[in-house]
């Protein structure tokens, strides 16, 4: 029970690689493996969260070095329930992955395995973790799985993963230099450690420097606008079978890294602690528009999904900008909301492409009548982006709302309004096309007698489904939890 | 094990028993004979009304009957309340629910309509968040049932799956999901000025809550919501506009839950939200009560040029509709009284009107008033209770038409706005000339369209629902209190607002 922390992040990490050797044997071997494992933090995970909601949070340390020399895990109430998050979603991809088979004679056999549980390592351990350079390093195992994971999609997904690489690789040495400025003026790496130290003395104009070179890094990482440039082409033409991961919530830990650097390592007390915000929330509404208004244009789902995602985590970091505990408590719910809608969203679309192959908008008239699990859940979580009770996104929007409302931020509460508004212009736009446009009759890629697509498609379809609905109606629980961590911090 | 038929217990059932049927309709419609797929929506539809009913006795003595159900977000409970006004729509809906689950099955059936599961489970769905919106004790909850409701209706207004249906249900969407986004702003405003989200009768903003101009702004973007649905001009086109789905559809939308739906918000927002005191001191009362004024005459006009015998009926309902937020605005207890028992009288009234022109329709494929020369022979029993409903709607007495409409009147004078009562006065003769050219036209005995000779008199199925409505209105009209006690709740639900004030 003591060793949970570690262990959450250990099991997958040994299971990727053993998955190439067990691969060798046969393919489900290795599949099976880091099922089980991904699993086995899945459940762990959810004891984890147990009992630091009964005992309050726990630190973790490796070897039992105490914090400024050892390397410490910390976990509390809102990164416990996002390990369940990242575990729950890479599960279901990996469920969903074994009906699509990348196989040329180029790919090593388990491969596709190994990397897809290599990201799912890098997002845990950036969750989990309390050391700055830990994180860096985390980090860093998230990208490389990434560019392999997007570079599998074919030959744009080369170019795409490509251009993500470069924008990546600016990140993570920004970050690396914001890593630099504050050991440089603090000495330790502990971020416990490093919120005592930054306090002492006058070192805002190095907090400055290096939270904008944070928000830098991480805004890249997260595809904050303007730093999106490279996600939709990435989330495009990444490996179908590992989209619903990469964008469900590969963007979202890095926002949470940010957010911990704010208001953990920072907090309240930083002098420019308003003007970060502010920069923040021009960036985040600026987001939330400008997402909406290129995803109305786009005529490839994949594409409409992207460009909705850059809109999406404008809310998220307009919750952080607001600042409140409550706002945070917004941006953490909007945060699990949108992991389970964008990749339910993007395991409707896998399901469509298994049994038609298709991506484009055009084809996909009364498709409704042939996939209607698969449609429906397309439905609910549209709904659910553009804020209809009862699903998360409206809870979401509602805490976010009345957070700016009590700041008297007004603009943000309109921009909430508008950015529902254009939400639905694209989302119902897409729905018509799937109930009302014509049927074009397209030609079945695989044969499969009555029911819509394979079990393991339809299995991550319907838990999806019942996510949004039963992360909306209880809202007031998980909020509750999320307090017990973020009513400590925030304005 | 809960007592799921104890009394506090049946708002909830009401809403679970239609949501129920539309889930089990949705997923086994295809797989199962129509008979029973409608069988579904039937059991479901008589177990609600027997459900509504039953909690009349309550609603008369007073009794509360109130539902938390659990905590939808942090502070604020789903809860459920019954008034005397919730118990109004609540009446209508599900009434109305029965006749014209009947009259769709004839409607649907005899004209052969497409995606016939998809319809019934989505008019379910609309019945379910119909009810929420009833007896919603407070606005967070009032509104997750509001947009339920804009969001089902849209399958329903785009049926066809057409061009036009596009476009309509684009306009429905634009309406509806903007004025609904505003509303969600401004309940935001009043929760954080006020602190509390629950209805309370006579209303719970205190007049000085907010700064001036804000108040009456806020005032607007919460009544917004209320005034786009029932179609208060210049918010109303996307009524006209949705005539293009299939008859029944426009009953449900003028009748029983739509447009009704967004006068009871209107009640709602400024009776149980604002209050009188505050209303009127946001002169968010007065401008709300100039604008129904203007639409019920200009409606009323349009109403007169039109060919086409649903656009004119839509134009009607614009206009009355705009009777009964003119009711709410004129803040005294006879004109809210007159207000909540022309909820009751219009959904009676236009419903049997709506039924009559979907009945000719099937089974004479005629739309135009031009066309119908010399229906009334053919169809007799059909032109009888539209002439009923037309004379009601008229609001000559006998009928429930016109007990609503002399209470508004008599409120409208006690409150010393004689100008309202004229426009109500004015606004019943434009009606007489608007739908007595469609009688006279098809009682014409001259020149017999020679078309007519083939066809008869409606499938019972459409018959006997539209003659049940017609009778209803007019036994509502000569005993308004018969059986249920109506009359006696919207008068309760009057004074509640205003007992206040007054003692």
């Amino acid at each position: 029970m003591k060793n949970l922390p570690i262990l959450i992040v250990l099991l997958p990490l040994v299971a990727a690689q053993l998955c190439l050797v067990f691969s060798r044997i046969h393919r489900n071997v290795g599949r099976w493996l880091v099922i089980t494992a991904v699993s086995a933090s899945l459940v762990m995970s959810v004891m984890q969260l147990l009992n630091v909601i009964k005992d309050g949070p726990i630190h973790y340390y490796f070897g039992n070095y105490r914090a400024p020399i050892g390397i410490e895990f910390s976990i509390d109430t809102v990164n416990g329930i996002m390990l369940i998050l990242v575990c729950v979603i890479g599960l279901l991809t990996f469920l969903f992955s074994s009906e699509f088979r990348v196989s040329s004679d180029k790919t090593i056999v388990g491969g596709m395995n190994t990397v897809l549980c290599l990201l799912i390592t890098g997002l845990l351990g950036m969750t989990s973790t309390g050391d700055v350079f830990n994180l860096y390093v985390f980090l860093e195992i998230t990208s490389l799985s990434a560019y392999c994971l997007i570079a599998m999609g074919g030959n744009k997904g080369v170019i795409a993963a490509y251009r993500y690489m470069l924008v990546g690789t600016v990140a993570a040495t920004l970050y690396l230099l914001g890593v630099a400025v504050l050991y440089a003026n603090t000495g330790t790496l502990n971020m416990a450690d490093m919120a005592v130290l930054l306090n002492e003395g006058d070192k805002n104009k190095a907090m400055l420097l290096a939270m904008i070179l944070f928000i830098a890094a991480f805004g890249i990482k997260m595809a904050l606008f303007p730093f999106h440039g490279w996600q939709p082409a990435a989330y495009t033409h990444a490996e179908t079978s590992a989209r619903p991961l990469i964008s469900g919530v590969m963007g979202k830990i890095p926002a949470y890294a940010m957010f911990r650097y704010l208001f953990c390592v920072y907090g309240t007390d930083f002098k420019y602690f308003d003007f970060i915000l502010d920069v923040l929330g021009v960036l985040s509404v600026c987001a939330m528009l400008y997402g909406s208004i290129r995803a109305m244009g786009q005529k490839d789902m994949r594409k409409l999904l992207a460009y909705s995602s850059v809109a999406q985590i404008g809310y998220i970091s307009l919750g952080f900008a607001i600042g409140t505990p409550l706002a945070l408590a917004g941006a953490f719910l909007h945060m699990f909301g949108h992991a389970f809608m964008k990749a339910g969203l993007f395991f409707c679309v896998g399901a469509i492409v298994y049994r038609y192959g298709k991506f484009s908008l055009e084809d996909v008239g009364r498709l409704y009548k042939k996939m209607p699990i698969t449609c429906g859940l397309l439905v609910l979580a549209a709904l659910s982006m553009v804020g209809i009770p009862p699903a998360v996104g409206f809870f979401s929007k509602w805490y976010l709302g009345l957070a700016a409302a009590r700041e008297a931020k007004w603009i943000y509460l309109a921009v909430l309004v508008i950015s529902s508004l254009l939400n639905a212009v694209y989302f119902f736009r897409l729905i018509e096309k799937f109930f009302i446009n014509p049927d074009k009759g397209l030609p079945q890629k695989r044969e499969r007698g009555r029911i819509e697509a394979s079990a393991w498609i339809l299995i991550p379809v319907i838990v999806c489904f019942v996510a949004i609905l039963a992360l909306g109606l209880c809202n007031a629980k998980i909020v509750d939890v999320l307090l017990l961590t973020l009513g400590e911090v925030g304005l | 094990m809960m007592n799921f038929l104890a009394l506090e217990y049946r708002p909830l059932v009401a809403v679970a028993l239609a949501l129920t049927a539309s889930i089990l309709v949705y997923i086994l419609g295809e797989h199962i004979h129509r008979n029973v797929r409608e069988a579904i929506t039937f059991v479901a539809a008589f177990l609600m009304a027997a459900d509504v009913y039953s909690m009349i006795p309550s609603v008369i003595s007073g009794e509360e009957i109130r539902l938390e159900v659990f905590s939808i977000v942090k502070g604020i409970s789903l809860a459920f309340n019954v008034d005397a006004a919730g118990m109004i729509f609540g009446f209508v809906a599900s009434t109305l629910w029965i006749l014209t689950s009947l009259y769709s099955v004839g409607y649907m059936r005899g004209h052969d309509e497409k995606n016939q599961t998809g319809y019934y489970a989505a008019f379910a769905m609309c019945l379910c968040a119909t009810m929420g919106i009833c007896f919603a004790a407070n606005l967070l909850t009032f509104f997750i049932f509001f947009e339920v409701l804009t969001v089902a209706t849209y399958p329903l207004v785009v049926h066809y799956r057409d061009e036009k249906g596009k476009a309509s249900g684009h306009k429905y969407l634009a309406y509806t999901l903007i004025s609904g986004q505003i509303f969600f702003a401004a309940i935001v405003i009043i929760y954080v000025f006020t602190g509390t989200m629950d209805f309370v009768p006579g209303g719970f903003v205190a007049t000085d809550a907010l700064p001036m101009p804000w108040a009456c702004v806020v005032f607007f973007m919460m009544v917004g919501a209320g005034i786009v649905k029932a179609g208060v001009m210049p918010l109303h086109s996307w009524l006209p506009a949705a005539m293009v789905a299939p008859t029944p559809v426009s009953a449900l939308l003028h009748a029983v839950a739509v447009v009704k739906a967004g006068a009871f918000c209107t009640l709602r927002v400024v009776l149980y939200v604002f209050g009188p005191e505050a209303a009127k001191a946001c002169h968010g009362a007065e401008i709300l009560a100039w604008m129904a004024v203007l639409t019920i005459l200009i409606s009323s006009l349009i109403a007169i040029r039109k060919n086409n015998l649903k656009a004119r009926l839509a134009y009607s309902t614009v206009g009355q509709l705009s009777y009964i937020v003119l009711g709410i605005c004129i803040l005294n207890p006879l004109a809210a009284t007159g207000a909540l028992y022309h909820i009751i009288a219009h959904a009676f009234l236009k419903i049997t009107l709506f039924m009559c022109a979907g009945a000719i329709f099937v089974t004479t494929h005629k739309a135009d008033i031009t066309d119908m020369v010399g229906i009334g022979r053919r169809m007799p029993l059909t032109m009888l209770a539209f002439t009923l409903a037309s004379v009601g709607i008229a609001g000559f007495p006998f009928f429930a038409g016109f007990v609503s409409k002399a209470n508004i009147i008599m409120g409208a004078v006690e409150a010393g706005k004689p100008i309202y009562a004229a426009t109500l006065v004015v606004s019943a003769l434009l009606a007489v000339v608007y739908l007595m050219p469609v009688i006279s036209i098809a009682f014409r005995r001259d020149v017999v369209n020679p078309e007519f000779s083939e066809y008869g008199e409606a499938n019972w199925r459409m018959l006997v629902p539209l003659l049940i409505t017609a009778v209803i209105a007019i036994v509502f009209g000569c005993a308004p209190n018969l059986g249920f006690h109506l009359y006696d709740i919207a008068t309760m639900a009057g004074n509640s607002i205003f007992g206040a004030l007054t003692m």
